[in-house]
């Protein structure tokens, strides 16, 4: 019950913005029932609709979770994207060096090497908010320029095959590869990127949940961020619980590594992100920074992500930035919730 | 002067005011009387036309009129001085008081004229207001007659005051009291919300008693007493004397020595201290809000942020001023702080979070190695036990802290707080905020802990409370232990004197 009021009011929010976009849709000349149709029939469709819809959500439910997880912390975490650079960097990095290590071992190093790259990009701002109260919202963003500064720097003058003109690295060895979902289930075609690292961050959802909710770590990290001056009341070192939630949220964006450069790429190109951690402070709030919530918001975004590519292709005027649109839309209407929950509501407490 | 007749108001379908009935005679000081959600404040907004009735009328001096905002009020001659001071802080008085009602041209702000009124006002009442200075420099009691003159400089004849003294000292709430007397004998009428009973005693003319939304009577002050108000209240006998046996000191659990916070650029703001606390008595802190307690009791606790503490602080004999707060509480310290908001609860947590708040550690909660996994059964467990323990309504463990009422939740938090079996109980404000069935309730159990042997270290501004529980007093000023006194045979007067420093009456 509780949990089907939840849902409603992002679910408001995402047909609002779906009505705003139908306007858009009007007015640059196109019908929005064709258009829609397309955008949701190309992204459902079996299998490449879904297969690439789920790994367009894969790199979201990493960075939504990381978000998530720093808010429960009352930390707004900017730097997803800084640290998903520097972790897929390393990431490749290992996956290069060590190419002829085999797999059973490589593979755990790899994912390892993104988990706690990440984990220490996010910590710098962790530790620079805990002891010198330095806002975590200028410093993450600071530590985004290093980041892709240091990544591409690295991969313009020491990995880059000779003569080749993409900025990009040389390949991972093929023991670093992680399967394809295509190569295991049969029925998908290999040509999907799908991998197994969807799989991953849906288990980092359940451990994420488990790990904020059942456990005494989490319950510090969560009573930090709902009110540090009763967590230290309550004996909470809450400047620890700040490292400690920033080191995991930067950990998690970390394993967009495991999907970009193990499952998809094999390699670690230059800006390949499209946004993936600034889309995940929107996945996370659209989410209600619940991994349930991560992961149907990832899906949506995932979705969206898919069907503009062919609303882009097969529509006369609209272009895939009516996604841009949409997801806009939607993010305003969420964080507009505040407006409309207020009214109705006893403005005043009772004496 | 206001009339109220059979005014409704409903809040999603809950009444808030039923059939409420109110005359308020021109000149005279009324107070409205009520436990927490008796409806007393709802009956005042409608008056002051913030609220909108369901049914009912209001009369100013005999003639109905339609309220749709408080300017209507403000124009009839009524004002509002609320609970929570409406004030902008970086701005100076006068910018305040003419807020919304500029003097000069609309490019052309005429302070100077106003300033000119607004001293004068100040004086006519002897407010001792300085119009030209910030807000934000000025202490809670002046702000609080900042928000008096904004009303009288709009020309108010009838002043409602919505809990006044909830945020004053008992030094400051005399002169509010000066203050009102003179307005009356100046004509003015003025209407006092409050829950405390010696200051309807001490300030009132006439007395309404609101219990759940309706008007349970009305009497004149000289006619009536704190026990039949309490009874209307609460609609039952209530207790308002502590009954306590003699207590039965034993072995000192706390002994604090020289102990001293200094802040930034060498400001001391405890200095010197020394008592002890022994197992079985209750020590009291008297003292005039600001001098310190809050430094004390944090010290003691672990707590203090910003400030070097030194001296020694000894449980059992035992050093702890070095320990971490959650090596005290495993020694056996707790806390019921004095801001049960700010410190003492996750508001948007469920009770169950919050009974587990300081003591998430401890078994059988936290299993596994590290005490890392904690077990939903057994928090589940504690809570409902803390809740039927101490009386929390309602005892539904998952809903939010922010959805009970302060006396509740300070019930919520004393009874985590017992829960651990502590040796010493540092307990400030202990029932600031609640009605009177709660704080008789919470008065017996302190007395109880007390007879059980626990050690208590009370801290409480409100002067009747400590020196009804404190089997010794300690008077604070100004960061140092001024006296010790015995509660039993030292006056409230004295006591007054000590705190401020005899330079006036309490």
């Amino acid at each position: 019950m509780s949990f089907l009021r939840q849902l409603l009011f992002p679910l408001a929010a995402v047909a609002a913005a779906f009505a705003v976009g139908a306007l858009v849709v009007l007015a640059v000349g196109d019908s929005p029932l064709n258009t829609y149709a397309l955008l949701i029939g190309s992204a459902l469709s079996w299998p490449d609709g879904i297969g690439y819809t789920l790994f367009y959500a894969t790199p979201l439910i990493f960075t939504g979770l990381a978000v998530a997880v720093a808010f429960r912390c009352g930390l707004l975490n900017i730097g997803a994207e800084g640290q998903l650079y520097i972790a897929a960097f390393a990431t490749a990095w290992v996956g290069i060096v060590l190419a002829g290590w085999p797999a059973w071992l490589l593979v755990p190093l790899c994912i390892l090497t993104a988990l706690l790259t990440g984990g220490f990009w996010a910590a710098v701002p962790g530790v620079l908010k805990a002891r010198f109260g330095a806002h975590e919202v200028i410093t993450t963003i600071m530590m985004n320029f290093i980041a892709v500064a240091l990544a591409s720097y690295f991969t313009q003058y020491h990995y880059k095959p000779p003569g080749d003109p993409i900025l990009q690295t040389v390949p991972i060895g093929e023991n670093a590869h992680v399967a394809r979902i295509g190569a295991l289930v049969p029925g998908i075609p290999e040509r999907i990127p799908l991998n197994l690292a969807f799989p991953l961050a849906l288990a980092a959802c359940l451990l994420v949940y488990l790990f904020l909710w059942r456990t005494r770590w989490g319950y510090q990290i969560r009573a930090t961020g709902a009110n540090p001056a009763a967590a230290l009341y309550g004996g909470i070192a809450t400047g620890k619980q700040i490292v400690l939630a920033m080191s995991l949220s930067g950990a998690l964006a970390g394993l967009v590594a495991v999907n970009e450069v193990l499952g998809y790429r094999y390699r670690y190109y230059d800006s390949f992100s499209a946004g993936y951690g600034f889309t995940g402070i929107a996945v996370a709030l659209l989410g209600r920074n619940h991994p349930v919530g991560v992961i149907l918001a990832s899906l949506l975004f995932g979705a969206l992500l898919r069907g503009g590519l062919f609303v882009d292709i097969f529509t006369e005027h609209v272009s895939k930035d009516l996604v841009m649109v949409l997801q806009g839309v939607i993010i305003l209407f969420v964080a507009a919730e505040a407006l409309f929950r207020g009214r109705g509501e006893k403005r005043v407490k009772s004496v | 002067m206001l009339e109220l007749r059979e005014i409704t108001k409903r809040f999603a379908g809950v009444p808030a005011n039923d059939r409420v009935n109110l005359t308020v005679a021109p000149g005279t000081i009324h107070a409205l009387v009520g436990e927490n959600g008796a409806g007393k404040s709802t009956a005042m907004r409608i008056a002051y036309g913030f609220y909108g009735a369901d049914s009912g009328e209001i009369l100013v001096e005999g003639r109905v009129h339609r309220f749709t905002s408080p300017h209507d009020a403000i124009r009839l001659g009524i004002g509002m001085v609320h609970q929570h001071f409406m004030l902008v802080e970086p701005m100076t008085v006068a910018e305040n008081i003419v807020l919304g009602l500029e003097p000069g041209s609309p490019f052309a702000l005429d302070l100077k004229s106003a300033e000119a009124r607004i001293r004068a006002l100040s004086d006519e009442l002897g407010l001792a207001i300085d119009p030209t200075r910030r807000i934000e420099d000025l202490s809670v009691g002046q702000q609080q007659r900042v928000e008096l003159l904004k009303a009288l400089y709009r020309e108010a004849r009838l002043l409602i005051l919505d809990e006044p003294t909830a945020v004053l000292s008992p030094q400051a709430t005399a002169e509010l009291f000066t203050i009102l007397r003179r307005m009356r004998a100046q004509g003015k009428t003025i209407v006092i919300v409050t829950h405390k009973l010696s200051e309807v005693l001490d300030i009132s003319d006439e007395v309404t008693v609101m219990r759940d939304g309706r008007v349970v009577g009305h009497r004149r002050t000289a006619e009536t007493n704190a026990a039949e108000l309490a009874h209307l209240m609460v609609g039952r006998d209530v207790l308002l004397r502590v009954v306590k046996p003699a207590a039965q000191p034993k072995a000192p659990v706390l002994g604090v020595r020289g102990l001293a916070v200094t802040f930034k650029g060498g400001e001391k703001r405890l200095d010197g201290v020394s008592f002890e606390v022994r197992a079985g008595e209750i020590v009291g802190i008297a003292g005039i809000e600001g001098n310190g307690q809050t430094e004390l009791v944090e010290a003691l606790a672990g707590l203090t942020e910003g400030g070097a503490v030194s001296g020694t602080i000894e449980l059992d004999g035992r050093s702890v001023a070095g320990l971490s707060v959650r090596q005290r509480r495993a020694l056996g310290i707790s806390h019921v702080p004095e801001d049960r908001h700010r410190r003492g609860l996750l508001l948007d947590f469920d009770l169950q979070e919050n009974a587990i708040l300081g003591a998430d550690d401890r078994p059988p909660v936290a299993v596994g190695p590290g005490r890392f996994w904690l077990r939903r059964d057994e928090i589940r467990r504690k809570t409902e036990k803390i809740l039927a323990a101490f009386d929390v309504r309602p005892p539904d463990p998952e809903r939010p802290a922010r959805a009970l009422s302060g006396g509740n939740q300070q019930k919520l938090i004393l009874g985590r707080e017992l829960d651990l079996q502590p040796k010493l109980l540092l307990v400030a404000q202990p029932t600031r905020g609640v009605d009177i069935g709660g704080i008789e309730f919470i008065h017996r159990r302190l007395v109880e802990l007390r007879d059980a042997g626990c050690a208590l270290l009370l801290v409480s501004s409100e002067l009747e409370e400590v020196t009804a529980l404190a089997d010794r007093l300690l008077v604070m000023r100004r960061g140092r232990i001024v006296a010790e006194v015995d509660p039993e045979t030292t006056s409230m007067e004295e006591i007054g004197l000590l705190m401020t420093g005899g330079s006036a009456a309490a």
